[in-house]
């Protein structure tokens, strides 16, 4: 790891709404040795809201931020939400790609900002800075009876100029991560397709309806939870799975993980440091089935013990000559 | 499909605006439709997003400013990323919400709603007060129950706040907010 300490911006859902994504992302960045710091009164991001009124004034509510982080001394800060992540690198890229621009946003603030902050996803901190290798180091207990499907949403890797990080249309980072934690995932083609966003309240119908097709994708997948890195895809999946179930007449009942929860279980902490209790549909069920991962070994090796003995009985009983 | 009508006069001052606004040339689009073919909203939509762009070459500036297509769009950057025009579409439909808001041709009254009340709390507290939120765009929206279903559900979780918390410099934000508006008074 080339840095230990990072700016740590969780934004609003993680204060509310989001609240476990928030505890497990602290929980997990412990256990891997990462010190998260708060900017000092941060505030909203302006998110999806804000670029429908302005450019300037859009790149601006972020650079505040911006400009609070790189007083810290901190080159590097981790958003866990996509929406917080692409509106500061997109603040960040067209101040530094275009001098008017940037003088015109830092017009609209106390602060201005210089440009010396880098913004990555907490995803991409952990797939990329912290590495496989020291996020499957921590692991001490296995989920042996979880299906994960990782659901990406939409603009974690896109636009690729923005996002600069794995596929803007096969990610496979949370896939990998999931897997060095020992954790069985599910390859779908609707890992990206977008759950219907920050519509849910003026049309959830739509929403609704879109997020009906993720949660039928991840089901066809052969899943039985799925990963999200994403506050607001989570609602949608999650807390609107009873609209879904109610507007389609279906019955899904799929458990909707942040991906740095199932980390966290990995890692052996509590659900309910993990935040597993806010969780709408219940992930009770599966987390129970939880063992350490000696439990796992030995679990295997009886096994595979008893697979051989049932390839060693009929050659017992077998009169035939042995083929070869 | 049904036929555009281009009979209208081309504004070419539309054209050259969103042009400056946007930094993209619609000129550069050759239909091939790979945009609207990714769109996960183009069921919702009056006209798919390939139209748009088509509509906007033409400066069709009324059909498009009044269009839904224009608030339906999620910002999802399918679009932009599979354009190989290179265009960066979403920005394009982006910056015609924030043309369309201007002028005051709304179709999506709300979206736009939702979108203000959004914007209100944040002026207001420096961070999102998500219950007030909501409570804010079901009485300016009339539709009271709006989610009234979800409720009793995250309630009992712990994970709504039912009182706003206000950040230290939450008039800075709200100097953020007073200076963009007296700056677009200057602009006109």
């Amino acid at each position: 790891m080339a840095e230990k300490e990072y700016a740590y911006y969780g934004g609003c859902s993680l204060e509310g709404t989001a609240i476990e994504y928030d505890m497990s992302v602290k929980q997990v960045m412990k256990k891997l040795g990462v010190s998260l710091r708060e900017p000092e009164d941060w505030s909203c991001c302006g998110s999806t809201p804000a670029h429908t009124v302005d450019h300037v004034f859009a790149a601006a509510l972020a650079a505040r931020n911006l400009a609070i982080i790189e007083k810290m001394g901190t080159s590097t800060v981790t958003l866990p939400c996509p929406s917080c992540l692409t509106v500061f690198k997109r603040a960040h890229l067209s101040m530094m790609g275009d001098a008017s621009f940037k003088r015109e946003v830092n017009e609209l603030l106390d602060e201005p900002y210089n440009g010396g902050v880098t913004s990555k996803s907490t995803l991409q901190l952990m797939y990329e800075d912290i590495g496989l290798e020291a996020v499957a180091a921590k692991v001490t207990h296995a989920l042996p009876d979880l299906v994960v499907a990782p659901y990406y949403g939409c603009i974690l890797t896109r636009p690729p100029e923005i996002a600069q990080f794995d596929d803007p249309e096969n990610p496979i980072s949370m896939d990998k991560i999931l897997e060095a934690v020992g954790v069985k995932v599910a390859d779908y083609a609707f890992k990206m397709e977008c759950c219907g966003a920050a519509f849910g309240v003026p049309k959830r119908e739509m929403v609704n309806k879109l997020t009906f097709k993720v949660l039928s994708m991840a089901l066809d997948a052969g899943a039985n939870c799925i990963a999200v890195a994403c506050p607001l895809c989570q609602q949608n999946l999650d807390l609107r799975q009873s609209q879904v179930n109610s507007t389609m007449g279906t019955n899904f009942n799929i458990p909707i993980l942040y991906f740095s929860q199932i980390v966290g279980l990995t890692y052996g902490l509590s659900p309910k440091e993990l935040g597993l209790d806010k969780l709408i549909v219940s992930a009770d069920a599966l987390i129970g089935t939880r063992i350490t991962v000696e439990e796992l070994a030995q679990r295997e090796a009886a096994r595979k013990a008893e697979e051989k003995a049932k390839k060693v009985k009929p050659k017992e009983d077998d009169t035939k000559p042995e083929e070869s | 499909m049904d036929a555009l009508n281009l009979t209208s006069s081309t504004d070419s001052n539309f054209i050259e605006q969103m042009k400056r606004e946007s930094g993209q040339d619609p000129a550069l689009c050759y239909q091939c439709g790979n945009c609207t073919a990714g769109c996960p909203y183009t069921q919702y939509f009056d006209y798919p997003v390939s139209q748009i762009m088509r509509l906007l070459q033409t400066g069709q500036k009324d059909t498009i400013l009044s269009s839904k297509a224009i608030w339906l769009c999620a910002t999802c950057e399918t679009c932009t990323t599979r354009c190989p025009c290179e265009i960066d579409v979403a920005r394009v439909m982006d910056t015609l919400r924030i043309v369309a808001r201007r002028e005051g041709k709304v179709s999506e009254k709300n979206i736009k709603l939702f979108y203000d009340a959004f914007l209100d709390s944040m002026k207001q507290h420096g961070r999102l007060f998500e219950m007030g939120t909501l409570l804010s765009y079901n009485i300016k929206s009339g539709r009271v129950f709006t989610d009234a279903d979800l409720g009793p559900k995250i309630m009992a979780k712990g994970k709504i706040h039912f009182l706003p918390k206000n950040i230290k410099g939450k008039d800075k934000v709200e100097k953020i907010f007073s200076r963009f508006r007296e700056k677009a008074k200057r602009h006109g």
